[in-house]
């Protein structure tokens, strides 16, 4: 990429999009509208995914019917991964650009993720039980995913320990930037140590190593899950949105309460 | 060059001043690795088994408990303003107080760990190891620790959000710690153990001063 492209085009196309959405009355009407269709497109998908998981994809050779807590797990694990990454991202804007939006959508998705970590951990333990054995393994990828359940908990304890919620929020996206050194480690912890959790085998170099009757039930299932995620997101951003208003609104009451 | 050893003289100074606040680190290091035996049956074999894992876990806890004060009263008392608003870089700054954290708590762990590695009959082996891990690791410690302590300034609740901030970070180091001084027990090469400590401390340096100055920034902007 020439220096020229960099400056001519893609600092201003950056640039515009950040303004775009930067403001909160335009996300507001977005939100609204994108908010139904995305609990369709959710509900839809899910059903397809969990008819084709449970019902018509087979029992695995080895491991017969418990495969199928792969459909609910790895999803889980992906949102849980994924989120965290959106949030560094948010608060890396949120800082750098001090994007109001950002810095909502960083706070919204804490819990999500927070709560998908817990899932993945539960459904990984549950399947751990019949198949390793144990609950529970001090494996490198179990343990990096439960510093991140601690990573997400770490966040919403920072965010909310502050009388001025400003403070709360840029310490906490600090924290974010901080914790990201995690991801990459929990990504690749099944290649760099030798241990019980299976290494991928959907995105991977080399192409899927899973059967398409087995593929297609989880591709669709963590289709579902992203987009369950984001009309999740858009409601809480939405409620934090308006949560600010309200406050803005009643703090300006009681200035003019005062005033006369 | 001489602001940043200015500041260790300083953070020394006050520390030798109320030389019990350290000597207590020191303190709830060595009673907390001593109820092990209590909790665990003084069989030799099982402590000499845990040792090398105990003192670290109460290396990493004594480390927490002694970093709400890192920052604490220089932000109560307003130097803290002062030093931001100083023409010397706020990382340097950073720098500077975590080796004065680490002169003070991480230097007398490491002379104090000889001792519980005896109460907890460890073999001679480990020894030099467990000094040469514990070196690696504690500044990695008190740089980590940095940034939790910068972040919490002014919370409500500090300390037990400080452990709940920094103790998933910590697990790294206490990963690699404990593993060198196994491997050494073992009779195993122990130099990817402490390559990996080093390296740890090398990123940790730059990247925890950045952080832990961003934080330290945003503190003072907001109070």
């Amino acid at each position: 990429m020439s220096r020229n492209f960099i400056r001519q085009v893609l600092y201003p196309a950056i640039n515009n999009l950040l303004h775009r959405y930067a403001n909160p009355a335009r996300f507001m009407r977005m939100s609204a509208r994108a908010t139904p269709w995305l609990a369709g497109i959710t509900i839809l998908l899910a059903g397809a995914g969990l008819y084709l998981g449970l019902f018509v994809s087979p029992a695995d050779y080895q491991q017969s019917e418990t495969v199928r807590i792969m459909y609910v797990h790895v999803p889980a694990a992906w949102i849980a991964l994924s989120c965290y990454v959106g949030m560094a991202v948010g608060a890396a804007v949120g800082l750098i650009w001090k994007h109001p939006l950002a810095h909502v959508m960083t706070k919204s998705s804490a819990p999500i993720g927070a709560i998908f970590t817990f899932l993945a951990l539960l459904t990984g333990s549950l399947w751990g039980k019949p198949m390793w054995g144990t609950y529970w393994v001090w494996d490198a990828r179990l343990t990096s995913m439960l510093v991140l359940f601690f990573l997400y908990i770490g966040y919403m304890a920072l965010n909310n320990a502050f009388d001025d919620p400003g403070r709360g929020t840029t310490a906490s996206a600090v924290l974010v930037l901080v914790g990201s050194v995690n991801i990459p480690i929990i990504k690749f912890s099944v290649e760099w140590w030798n241990t019980l959790h299976q290494p991928a085998s959907v995105i991977r170099a080399g192409g899927p190593t899973i059967d398409a009757s087995m593929l297609w039930p989880l591709l669709l299932m963590i289709a579902a899950y992203t987009t369950y995620y984001v009309w999740v997101l858009f409601i809480r951003m939405r409620t934090d949105i308006m949560e600010t208003r309200l406050r803005a609104l009643r703090m300006r009451q009681v200035h003019e309460q005062a005033g006369s | 060059m001489n602001s940043f050893t200015a500041i260790v003289r300083r953070d020394l100074h006050m520390a030798f001043r109320q030389g019990f606040d350290s000597l207590m680190v020191v303190m709830f290091f060595v009673l907390a690795v001593i109820l092990f035996p209590f909790g665990v049956g003084p069989e030799g074999n099982i402590l000499a088994r845990i040792a090398a894992g105990v003192i670290w876990v109460a290396a990493l806890l004594s480390t927490m408990l002694s970093l709400e004060r890192l920052f604490q009263t220089d932000f109560e008392d307003g130097s803290l303003e002062l030093l931001v608003l100083s023409p010397v870089p706020l990382e340097v700054v950073v720098v500077a107080k975590v080796v004065g954290h680490w002169l003070t708590t991480g230097l007398p762990l490491i002379i104090a760990s000889p001792l519980l590695a005896v109460f907890l009959n460890m073999h001679g082996d480990g020894y030099p190891m467990m000094l040469a891990a514990l070196a690696l690791g504690t500044p990695t410690l008190s740089l980590i620790g940095a940034v939790g302590a910068a972040l919490i300034l002014g919370a409500r609740r500090g300390g037990v959000l400080l452990s709940l901030l920094v103790l998933p970070l910590f697990i790294p180091v206490l990963i690699f710690g404990v593993s060198a001084v196994d491997a050494a027990l073992g009779g195993f090469s122990v130099k990817a153990q402490l390559l990996i400590l080093g390296a740890l401390l090398l990123a940790a340096a730059p990247l925890c001063s950045w952080a832990a100055a961003a934080a330290l920034r945003q503190a003072v902007e907001s109070s």
